[in-house]
């Protein structure tokens, strides 16, 4: 799969188009997304990465449609089986979520009915798409309990989301996403809050789970070293842009983005000392008008990073870079 | 399974007496619920006298041992009349409080979970809290002699009354609790997995909004109690010879002024008494729901 395209390629599973998102409120519209473009293969993992703010989560909400105002998708489309998810109605919406694609979150718990038990909630999942007795529900609810490596799940059936640990709601949650084996799975950082051990067991069961589903993995997450071990491709987000796009060994070879050498510096300078770490100056793109979104933190930029926005560019097979200088980086400058 | 319940059933019973020992006054409520209650079931067999029975020369006597709390203008006795009426106002609270729950929860979680929405259910949402608004801008109580002057005085009508009056409230409750709970994330997860609108609305989000409008339960039944017998008071409520409370205090208030105070008294006890433990109970639930208080 190493030669496809950002866009327009023909066998995507997900292909999301010029993607556009403004949250909109009385002194005028923040763009949190601005012309996202990404395809998603199948079987694939591709995991997105980016700081707080980059638009990782609304990117995910987007694609289930599940955007309320004050969000307003302003232009771009989301492609599945030839069909245009935004330009669909709630209830053909409401066929696809949970079934076609399904979403785990961070804070599993919390997404969890605290008033009823496990058992009632995974049966309501496995109804909510089939017709299926109470039986049939309950007995479907514990193969997938017992899929996702939770022991005793006749019994966990009869718990509430209290009574279970940060990790094994995080399975529960897992296992809805699961009930129907959906084509496309969306983690947004699925492991946020867990601890290392039980965060690779999670992440490991994904893995597992969407190889032996036959899905795709669209995995966000803060964690370069998460998204090198899980992921066949990764894209960087940053202002609600994508600036870039590799496959996963030839990133970690080299990032060609600032910002993404960045990242990766940050990543490795984290264990040792601060050296290579970002100011946090405001990342939001208000009243940018036409210049690159990074220009203002950039060590390498030039005259012409403020007056115009760089294109997302193919520079080399399978990977998209979103910089005017990205033939100088790759030719071996060096940031100062 | 059984043994589960029954192991939490035991330690909210003991979690409840230890929290009923730190405020007596919902004790001493729970009392006065309880024989409210009890004399509802039991009080109209348990009069020495017929509550409407008028006994022949024993007009006005007063308490006495064959009178505990004397006899009215008519000769009926006033503490089998008294011990008689819960069953008639009870029954009015309980039912009207129990339709008012209904209704105002169900317009509540529909006006909350759509709240600010477009399309028909964001305006039916908008509609039903306007709607409140209206009704609640008359007084209570001009309101509801209204209702009952334009359908007749007859038990059915004060409880259609009543029932009418407290929907606002109990719509309010579970509208304000409701629009905090869709914001929690699993109802979004919900919508995640394919879930409709209406579905959400009533199978995730209602359980989790109930607690205020279940507070408010007991407080309502004491007010509908007091709301019933104001109603009889001015003659708009149950037909007089029935024993109610507040038609006993219309009958005997005439009388206080020439010394028969027995008449209106007794009975105007047993309603303060009753509607302060509904209140006192209702005022302990509060704390004891209360997850902070809760330790």
């Amino acid at each position: 799969m190493s030669t496809r395209s950002v866009n327009g390629s023909v066998d995507a599973l997900l292909e999301i188009r010029d993607l556009r998102v403004e949250y909109t409120r009385d002194t005028g519209a923040i763009r949190v997304l601005d012309g996202v473009s990404l395809a998603i293969h199948p079987g694939e993992s591709l995991g997105v990465v980016g700081e707080s703010g980059a638009g990782k989560t609304v990117l995910v909400r987007t694609i289930l449609g599940l955007l309320d105002p004050p969000w307003r998708v302003v232009s771009g489309s989301v492609g599945y089986q030839g069909e245009n998810l935004l330009a669909q109605p709630e209830s053909a919406l409401r066929r696809v979520r949970g079934k076609e694609i399904a979403l785990t979150t961070h804070e599993p718990r919390k997404h969890l009915n605290p008033v009823a038990t496990i058992g009632d909630q995974m049966a309501r999942v496995v109804q909510a798409h089939r017709s299926a007795s109470r039986t049939e529900a309950r007995a479907r609810a514990i193969e997938l309990l017992r899929v996702v490596g939770i022991p005793d799940p006749e019994l966990r059936l009869r718990a509430y989301p209290h009574e279970l640990s940060g990790g094994m709601c995080q399975r529960v949650v897992i296992a809805m996403a699961l009930a129907h084996s959906p084509k496309l799975l969306m983690g947004d950082e699925p492991t946020a809050g867990l601890d290392v051990t039980i965060s690779l067991q999670i992440l490991d069961l994904m893995r597992d789970l969407v190889r032996d589903f036959h899905s795709s993995l669209l995995l966000v997450s803060r964690d370069l070293g998460v998204v090198a071990h899980y992921c066949q491709r990764v894209a960087v987000m940053y202002a609600g842009q994508i600036v870039e796009v590799a496959e996963v060994p030839a990133f970690f070879a080299g990032a060609i983005h600032p910002y993404s050498r960045r990242l990766l510096r940050a990543a490795v300078a984290a264990t040792s000392d601060r050296r290579g770490t970002l100011s946090s100056v405001g990342i939001r793109g208000e009243g940018r008008g036409a210049s690159c979104p990074y220009a203002r933190r950039c060590p390498v930029w030039i005259e012409r990073c403020t007056r115009e926005e760089p294109p997302l560019e193919l520079v080399a097979s399978a990977r998209w870079v979103r910089c005017f200088r990205h033939a100088e980086i790759t030719a071996g400058l060096e940031a100062p | 399974m059984t043994a589960r319940v029954l192991r939490s059933v035991t330690s909210e019973a003991r979690h409840l007496a230890r929290f009923s020992r730190s405020r007596p006054g919902f004790l001493v409520g729970l009392g006065m619920v309880a024989l409210t209650i009890f004399l509802a079931a039991f009080g109209p067999h348990l009069s020495p006298y017929g509550p409407e029975e008028t006994l022949p020369g024993a007009a006005n006597l007063p308490p006495s041992v064959e009178h505990w709390m004397g006899t009215d203008i008519s000769g009926m006795d006033v503490f089998s009349r008294v011990i008689a009426a819960p069953r008639i106002d009870l029954t009015i609270a309980l039912v009207s409080t129990a339709a008012a729950f209904v209704g105002g929860v169900v317009l509540g979680v529909i006006s909350g979970f759509f709240a600010g929405g477009r399309g028909i259910w964001g305006r039916l949402s908008a509609t039903i809290v306007r709607g409140a608004d209206i009704f609640q801008a008359f007084p209570v109580f001009i309101f509801a002699l209204a209702l009952v002057g334009f359908r007749g005085p007859s038990i059915q009508n004060v409880i259609v009354a009543l029932a009418f009056l407290n929907v606002p409230f109990f719509l309010r409750l579970t509208r304000g609790a409701v629009l905090h709970v869709r914001e929690r994330p699993f109802v979004d997860a919900a919508r995640c997995v394919g879930g409709s609108g209406l579905r959400i609305a009533f199978v995730h989000v209602m359980p989790n909004a109930l607690t205020p409008a279940l507070a408010n339960l007991s407080p309502t039944i004491g007010f509908s109690i007091l709301l019933a017998s104001a109603l009889s008071f001015v003659g708009a409520g149950v037909p007089i010879p029935t024993p109610e409370w507040g038609s006993m205090i219309a009958i005997g208030a005439p009388n206080m002024m020439t010394g028969q105070w027995w008449t209106a008294l007794f009975p105007g006890l047993a309603l303060g008494l009753t509607i302060l433990g509904y209140a006192l109970v209702g005022d302990g639930l509060r704390y004891y729901l209360d997850p902070v208080n809760r330790r």
